[in-house]
């Protein structure tokens, strides 16, 4: 293995972050070379019994030199503020448009899917120049994809979704790895990223065996387990339309709304009780132990594709997670 | 209000004892109500505890000289390394300088014959031994393996370890802070001698002021948020678990409600102890005593609205990481106002270099490394790169460790004289002490490296490109293991053949230097009364060399 799997600044965001991390490091090396060099001097002119003057220090100049530096402080950390919150400011908006990979996080192994169905268990193709989100979850316990070339890490939520997204620069393989521990295995759940150029990205989709994109795999999944049944236009039972929910606002029935996101969508299949639109009648069945993180996965990808009829609506609604 | 005091008892030969003297048996001392005798207790119990830490974390640091191990299971690992956590922090550093120079120390220092409540003062060192039990227990039934931070749901659903032990050790040595707390904070209202005005107080009573509130507002959420990880263990109850409406970021949050002012419950008595130490070896008094005074009380405040940023990656809203930067940048201010200040002191002073000040030095010195670090840490996205990895490890480890643990050393080596009555071998004593700095910076200098570099923490296997940066903080460890060992030589030594100290061998000006070393029971012999400043030493840094007293007249200003 080789340092620079780690260290490559491999998207332009990682470079910045360096920039700031090298600001401040040459700026706490001026202090610390203050703090030290005075004591230094001070040691050596005020040592026991040295013959070095010693006048008095009248209250008023201590008072100003304690003012002196304490704004001197603030006025730095407020700029160091400005700096680092100026940088995650520009890195937080998620981009509109962007190649959207699932992963499923589990006691020691990672799993990814992208959009055209491929699959892989701990290794990350992606595409170079080109915006990538991460769509997380975890089977189990906190889980934290790091990936140390993009100066990125997220933490990854059981029953939850978190993201993570970046537009790397340089091609290669890196090393990425889990940063929260989780038992037993935790150092060794690790994998490695390649960042392709977007012709061998496409390339390499293609050799893929899986057939079908994620969307088809779900729609199968949707009429397998019995979805379709009620959530058809014009089935006899009474249950909500999924045409174009995906991004918008609904209503539930205990008064309070949500956005239909990938949460709420998950919340849906494994929480019926808690997510019921208003105005349906309770007979959403749970399918906890129906379904697996995968197939969930499918079935999101689907009813996310269900958009024909209504116009796209914003596509991210929940601004969770780091850039 | 300020001018209630206890009465002290008449008899003058009785009062002119020691407290060493009071009973030689062991039950005398297991019983005994006096807070010199009951930080004793406590000096001796978190010894112990210390050296358990510490040959947990001498087995890690063994092991990972190798990436790919050497003797230990990743299990095995895991569980040295939370063991280390859980016992460091809660069964030695939060305890360590306010449960015994405090319980010692305070009292005297503002001229009270003891604490406001002895009794629950005995109790509170019984509910240590409690916790501690408890935690011996989880050591010796295959121990726990969540590490220090107890996250859900590894900790309530997933861990195959004895949590709920683990997390009843804990919960109850929590109730031992609180009523050390509660127990100060009266002292401090209460039992302060005539003319001990609250600016007239040591930096040192100060700090355990505002370290008491701090304990006595935060524990009790520590306390809460390990019930429930144990109702969730136990009982199933699901309160972190999202499938049924639970939040696993919610115990995140009350446990970090704790642990970041926790992390100013170990550091704020530090520099009450460097302040005392500073102005004695000075021989002046604190610069900006009363910034000194405002920067705890705020730094106490202000840590309590911070604790966010240890969740900058766990998925919290980006706004709330904005505001918990900010904050955490603000509450740096203080911090490093106290750095200068302490670095003022030595200006136009008559600087000695005995052991206490060597380190007290090492103490400014890592802690304005592990203070800078924390403004990188306070930076998102230079936390998002560096959390969880070996950088934050060192940088906390240079607060606690490098920090807290010379300020600890410092003040016993300061106040050793007081308390028995003996003085150390001065030599050795400075030879431990730059053992110790230097073995700290080669221990974990190189982890601030490879944290940056990409090497994440809680790691059993690692990358090979890591391994040279491991080799070198495990042979500082070893550096550091004599420098820990070697005071518990000497002062061992000097408890049995050590010279006599005198009363006030660093002539010092603290009112609980104005009494026989060591103390009697009720501390002094007459009534204590004070009418001057603290740190009073001479204008130019002289005090005077003879007279029992040891205390120089106040000069006018000595700013």
């Amino acid at each position: 293995m080789n340092i620079s799997q780690f260290t490559t600044e491999a998207s332009d965001y990682a470079v910045k972050v360096d920039h700031l991390f090298y600001l401040e490091s040459v700026i706490s090396g001026l202090v610390v070379l203050l703090v030290s060099g005075l004591i230094v001097v001070f040691f050596a002119l005020y040592y026991r019994g040295s013959p070095t003057p010693r006048g008095l220090l009248p209250e008023r100049k201590s008072r100003e030199i304690e003012i002196g530096w304490t704004a001197v402080t603030l006025f730095s950390f407020l700029f160091l503020f400005w700096w680092a919150a100026s940088d995650q400011l520009t890195a937080l908006a998620p981009p509109k448009h962007a190649l959207e990979i699932q992963v499923v996080a589990k006691q020691w192994m990672w799993r990814f899917q992208h959009p055209s169905g491929a699959r892989e268990i701990d290794e990350l193709h992606v595409p170079a120049h080109t915006n990538v989100r991460l769509a997380m979850t975890s089977q189990d316990v906190i889980h934290d994809l790091y990936l140390p070339a993009l100066r990125l890490k997220q933490d990854i939520l059981p029953d939850r979704y978190t993201y993570e997204w970046f537009n790397a620069t340089k091609t290669g393989i890196f090393h990425f790895t889990c940063a929260e521990f989780c038992g037993t295995d935790h150092s060794i759940m690790a994998g490695s990223l390649v960042i392709m150029t977007p012709e061998d990205y496409a390339r390499w989709t293609a050799a893929q065996p899986e057939g079908d994109d994620l969307a088809h795999q779900g729609k199968a999944l949707f009429h397998s387990l019995g979805c379709s049944g009620c959530h058809t236009p014009g089935a006899s039972v009474h249950a909500p339309d999924l045409r174009g929910v995906y991004g918008h606002v609904v209503h539930l029935s205990d008064g309070s709304t949500r956005v239909a996101d990938e949460a709420y969508l998950r919340d849906c299949m494994l929480l019926p009780d808690s997510t019921r639109v208003a105005g349906f009648p309770p007979i959403m069945p749970n399918f906890t132990r129906a379904v697996n993180e995968g197939q969930i996965v499918e079935l999101i990808a689907y009813i996310k594709s269900l958009t024909t009829d209504r116009q796209t609506g914003a596509q991210d609604q929940s601004p969770r997670g780091s850039p | 209000m300020t001018d209630v005091t206890l009465p002290f008892v008449p008899p003058l030969e009785a009062a002119g004892e020691s407290y060493l003297d009071e009973g030689h048996t062991i039950l005398s001392w297991l019983t005994s109500t006096d807070h010199k005798r009951i930080a004793i207790l406590y000096a001796l119990s978190i010894t112990v505890f210390f050296f358990i830490g510490g040959v947990a974390i001498g087995l890690v640091r063994l092991e990972l000289i190798s990436p790919t191990g050497l003797f230990l299971t990743s299990d095995e690992y895991n569980r040295l390394f939370t063991i280390h956590g859980i016992i460091m922090v809660w069964f030695f550093l939060v305890p360590s300088i306010p449960a015994t120079m405090g319980n010692f120390i305070l009292p005297m220092m503002i001229g009270a014959p003891d604490v406001a409540f002895p009794r629950l003062n005995l109790m509170s060192w019984y509910l240590y031994v409690g916790g501690a039990a408890f935690t011996v227990y989880v050591l010796f039934s295959g121990g726990v393996d969540t590490g220090w931070t107890f996250y859900p749901p590894f900790s309530s659903d997933y861990s195959h370890s004895n949590v709920i032990a683990a997390a009843a050790g804990v919960f109850i040595v929590g109730f031992s802070s609180i009523a050390t707390g509660v127990n100060f904070l009266a002292t401090i209202h209460m039992l302060r001698c005539p003319g001990m005005t609250w600016f007239r107080l040591p930096l040192f009573a100060w700090a355990m002021y505002v370290v008491s509130m701090v304990m006595v507002l935060a524990t009790p959420v520590l306390a809460m948020s390990l019930l429930l990880i144990s109702a969730q263990r136990y009982f199933g109850l699901p309160i972190f678990d999202p499938n049924a409406g639970g939040d696993p970021l919610l115990f995140q949050h009350l446990f970090w409600f704790y642990s970041h002012p926790a992390v100013y419950i170990m550091i704020l008595p530090a520099m009450g102890v460097v302040s005392e130490v500073f102005a004695c070896f000075a021989r002046r008094r604190v610069f900006g005593y009363t910034f000194m005074v405002y920067a705890m009380i705020m730094i106490g405040v202000v840590g309590f609205m911070v604790w966010g940023h240890h969740m900058f990656v766990a998925g919290q809203s980006p706004l709330a990481n904005l505001v918990f930067s900010f904050l955490s940048f603000i509450v740096a201010v203080p911090s490093a106002i106290k750095v200068f200040n302490w670095t003022g002191t030595l200006f136009r002073a008559h600087i000695g270099f005995e052991a206490p000040m060597i380190y007290a030095l090492g103490f400014l010195g890592l802690f304005t490394i592990g203070g800078l670090t924390g403004l990188f840490l306070a930076s998102v996205p230079i936390d998002i790169a560096t959390t969880d990895s070996y950088f934050v490890v060192a940088h906390f480890h240079t607060i606690m460790v490098g920090g807290s643990v010379s300020a600890f050393m410092a003040g016993i080596h300061y106040w050793w004289p007081k308390v028995t009555g003996k003085l150390y071998n001065e030599f050795w004593a400075q030879f431990a002490a730059i053992t110790m700095f230097l073995g700290f910076n080669v221990t974990f200098l190189p982890q601030f490296v490879m944290g940056w570099l990409g090497m994440p923490r809680r790691y059993h296997y690692y990358p090979d490109v890591f391994q040279i940066w491991h080799v070198l903080s495990s042979g500082g460890a070893v550096i550091l293991a004599v420098a820990y060992l070697m005071p518990l030589v000497y002062l061992t030594w000097s408890l049995l053949y050590g010279e006599q100290a005198g009363d006030n061998p660093w002539h010092a000006t603290g009112l609980e230097w104005q009494t026989p070393s060591p103390p009697p029971k009720t501390n002094f012999l007459r009534p204590p009364r004070i009418d001057t400043n603290p740190y009073e030493y001479h204008d130019f840094g002289r005090a005077e060399e003879t007279g029992d007293e040891g205390r120089a007249e106040p000069q006018g200003e000595a700013s």
